[in-house]
């Protein structure tokens, strides 16, 4: 069951919504519907997030984002489609019963914060419960939980203007949580920080949401951060939604131009992991011959092979060079790998490594068994982006799902 | 009633006299013969109320008022505030004005009272709805363009001379400021905070009263204050039409020739004027300033803010619009 979905949604401002809406499906541009004095800020969207997901819509300043997070919790009237928070179908309530799915499943964190200058904090916190009509004691209580687990113990007292940015916004994330609301909808909620900040903050985010396990839709318009958070991205251009996938099926599978234009500043480092960029490796046991070896690299097209003891432990790592030139046996051309690292290491944490010794670096699974090989070219290759087929060399990445959304327009 | 041809022969000139000035004479009668119960009531109201507050007012010894009113300076303000407040309020006493310096301040009192009470959910209404700022709007700019004595007219045709007329004109003189700038407050109020409070499922009263109101405060009690100064300045003007008072001192002295007396009159409406305007001023910022009634509050809610507390000044914060008094 999708936490939230969303079907052929359009809002448009300005003259003759309905009019525009029938001329977009009719095949119009949206530059047709801006001559005409209507302003298409959403056309023609379709998504689902999965509950426990972070679902980033990303896109340039005017693209539609904020319009669409605001039809999700009914802030805004679609112009058609419908939007639906589990089974309640927001674009059919109002009034109470729209409320009442506020105050309990979905909650908001703004750009701005948008806390009550005129209260303390924790009674900031508690806002979301006192809507609710929860008596004091109880919501007072559920807030210093909240505010707990943002890392704002002490600070319950205190007004909103005594306390920096990060902290304030702390404050907006602990409000949100305090609600107990299972989806959370995120407008450019770390834009307003500045980058050290707000690093921290994408950070606790993450801890947080492997703890509390929330459903997240997070807005940006900055691609690393997009990349650092999002189970997924939805790239909109122009108020359509032109790009659906995972970062790393996003990233090197860009799609069409605009994407890549985005992408072209993105730190590929921190995006791609060892596991993305591995080739998986044969390994073979230290006492066999170097002609097995070789056959074993020949058949494997490979450079280097993964050398393991008896016991399966990594001994070190052999080239096809070091195996002919060797004398003896495979024992004496192994050397060591130049790092061992798990898949999840970024590439960030591969380059110094990589550049300091010939030898591969050996990416092992959790049982510490070798599962593939990376050498300084793969890394290389990976962070331009310059494979020909736009994927980085070495592709475990197709096996993800890549939802190819594509263009509609 | 008008004949065309008598207007049209009023001059050569190419447009015909509008009568504007009979179409007002003709609904006023109307009002008049078809209200009369309602004009009654009023004045009874007004009356009533008005003689009460001063006889309040005046039921304590000046001295003790005086003291009294000096503690509430300290209270919202400062030190100098409160000794300014009392040498000034010492001096009305010393020139024998007293009497007629309360009869001014009850009749302000009362007739800002009644202003806010219109003017703030008028504002509020406007706020909400540009259609109804629409209508405002030109009411408001009408009622403060028009020179203030035009008020009088129809006041004393209703209500005869006296008090009652002089209420009803200063509440209809000092009345748009209030409605403006609540209106302008609540406009103002930060558009995604206001959000927040639909996102988390609030009421629109829940937002009027939670977020709207509070963080309008500030500009909404500067209305309040300049609501305060137009009625000052109109419990003078209305001296003229036997509005008990320091208006009334000062048409004497006017007819006598007496500059002394007017002088003294005069300065005593500058003392209430700054002591209202300082004090009501005070109300409208953050808890922030020197007084000691934030000293306190603050002490209690933040210990940790850890600002020295300093003799405080009595300064006018640059954010205050100024009173648009006419002094
Ligand atoms: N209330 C509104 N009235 C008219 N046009 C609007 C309104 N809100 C947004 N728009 C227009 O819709 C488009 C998308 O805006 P928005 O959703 O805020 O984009 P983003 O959040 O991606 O920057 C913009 O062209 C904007 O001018
Ligand atoms: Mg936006």
């Amino acid at each position: 069951m999708t936490a939230l979905r969303v079907d052929g949604l359009f809002k448009v401002f300005g003259r003759h919504p309905d009019q525009a809406v029938d001329r977009l499906r009719a095949g119009a541009s949206a530059d047709d519907i801006r001559a005409s004095g209507a302003t298409p800020a959403v056309i023609d969207v379709s998504l689902a997030v999965e509950p426990g997901e972070i679902f980033v819509v990303m896109g340039l300043s005017g693209s539609g984002k904020s319009t669409l997070i605001r039809t999700l919790n009914g802030l805004l009237e679609p112009t058609a489609g419908t939007v639906h928070v589990g089974d309640d179908e927001i674009t059919a309530l109002s009034g109470k019963r729209l409320r009442e799915v506020r105050q309990r499943r979905i909650s908001m964190v703004f750009q701005h914060f948008a806390l009550l200058p005129h209260r303390s904090v924790v009674e900031n916190a508690a806002y979301a419960l006192e809507v609710r009509g929860v008596d004091r004691r109880t919501r007072l209580a559920a807030a210093n939980e909240a505010l707990a687990l943002v890392g704002l113990e002490g600070q319950a007292d205190k007004r909103p203007d005594q306390l920096s940015g990060g902290m304030q916004q702390r404050v907006g994330l602990a409000r949100a949580l305090a609600s107990e609301a299972d989806v959370l909808l995120m407008d450019e909620a770390f834009s307003a920080l500045d980058p050290l900040i707000r690093r921290e903050m994408q950070d606790q985010l993450l801890e947080l949401q492997a703890r509390l396990g929330k459903t997240i839709v997070f807005i940006t318009h900055d691609l690393n951060e997009a990349m650092r958070l999002g189970d997924r991205i939805a790239i909109m251009r122009d108020g359509r939604l032109v790009r659906l996938g995972t970062p790393e099926s996003i990233l090197a599978n860009p799609g069409d131009e605009y994407v890549e234009r985005f992408l072209a500043d993105v730190d590929r480092s921190r995006v791609f992991s060892a596991g993305d960029v591995m080739v998986p490796t044969s390994t073979v046991s230290v006492d066999v011959t170097p002609e097995t070896a070789l056959a074993a690299l020949r058949e494997r097209g490979a450079s280097a092979l993964t050398v393991v003891d008896g016991e399966g432990h990594l001994v070190g790592v052999v080239t096809g060079a070091d195996l002919l030139s060797s004398s003896g046996d495979v024992a004496a051309a192994v050397r060591p790998p130049a790092a061992r690292v798990t898949p999840s290491t970024s590439l960030a944490d591969l380059l110094a490594p990589a550049g300091a010794s010939e030898a591969p670096v050996v990416v092992v699974d959790e049982s510490g068994r070798p599962c593939g090989l990376v050498d300084s070219r793969a890394v290389l290759a990976a962070l331009a982006g310059s494979a020909s087929d736009g994927r980085p060399p070495a592709g475990s990445v197709g096996d993800r799902a890549d939802q190819l959304e594509g263009s509609r327009g | 009633m008008a004949e065309p041809t008598t207007i049209l022969a009023v001059d050569e000139g190419p447009l015909p006299r509008v009568p504007v000035g009979e179409w007002v004479d003709t609904a006023i009668d109307w009002l008049k013969d078809n209200f009369d119960p309602f004009f009654d009531a009023v004045k009874t109201g007004t009356e009533t109320s008005v003689e009460g507050v001063t006889d309040g007012l005046l039921a304590l010894p000046p001295l003790l008022f005086a003291a009294i009113l000096a503690a509430l300076a300290l209270v919202v303000r400062s030190a100098v505030f409160a000794v300014g407040s009392l040498l000034g309020l010492l001096l009305i006493q010393s020139m024998e004005l007293w009497e007629p310096a309360m009869q001014t301040l009850a009749l302000v009192l009362v007739a800002t009272l009644v202003a806010i009470v219109i003017a703030i959910p008028v504002g509020i209404a406007a706020a909400k709805s540009s259609r109804v700022s629409a209508v405002v709007r030109p009411v408001l700019d009408l009622m403060q363009t028009m020179p203030a004595f035009v008020y009088l007219i129809p006041a004393v045709t209703f209500f005869s001379i006296g008090l009652v007329p002089g209420v009803i004109t200063t509440i209809i003189f000092a009345l748009p400021p209030g409605v403006r700038l609540t209106e302008l407050g609540i406009r103002q109020v930060d558009r995604e905070t206001v959000e927040a409070g639909h996102a988390f499922g609030s009421s629109p009263w829940q937002i009027l009263r939670g977020i709207e109101l509070p963080l309008a405060r500030p500009t909404i009690m500067a209305g309040v204050n300049q609501v305060i100064m137009l009625a000052l300045s109109m419990a003078v003007i209305a001296g003229l039409i036997g509005a008990p008072g320091l208006g009334q001192v000062v048409v004497t002295s006017i007819s006598r020739l007496n500059i002394g007396l007017g002088f003294e009159a005069g300065l005593s409406v500058v003392i209430l004027a700054i002591f209202l305007d300082r004090l009501t001023s005070s109300f409208g910022e953050r808890r922030r300033e020197g007084g000691l009634r934030s000293r306190l509050v603050r002490r209690r809610t933040a210990p940790a803010a850890g600002t020295p507390v300093v003799a405080a000044e009595d300064t006018v914060p640059a954010s205050r619009p100024t009173a648009g008094a006419g002094i």
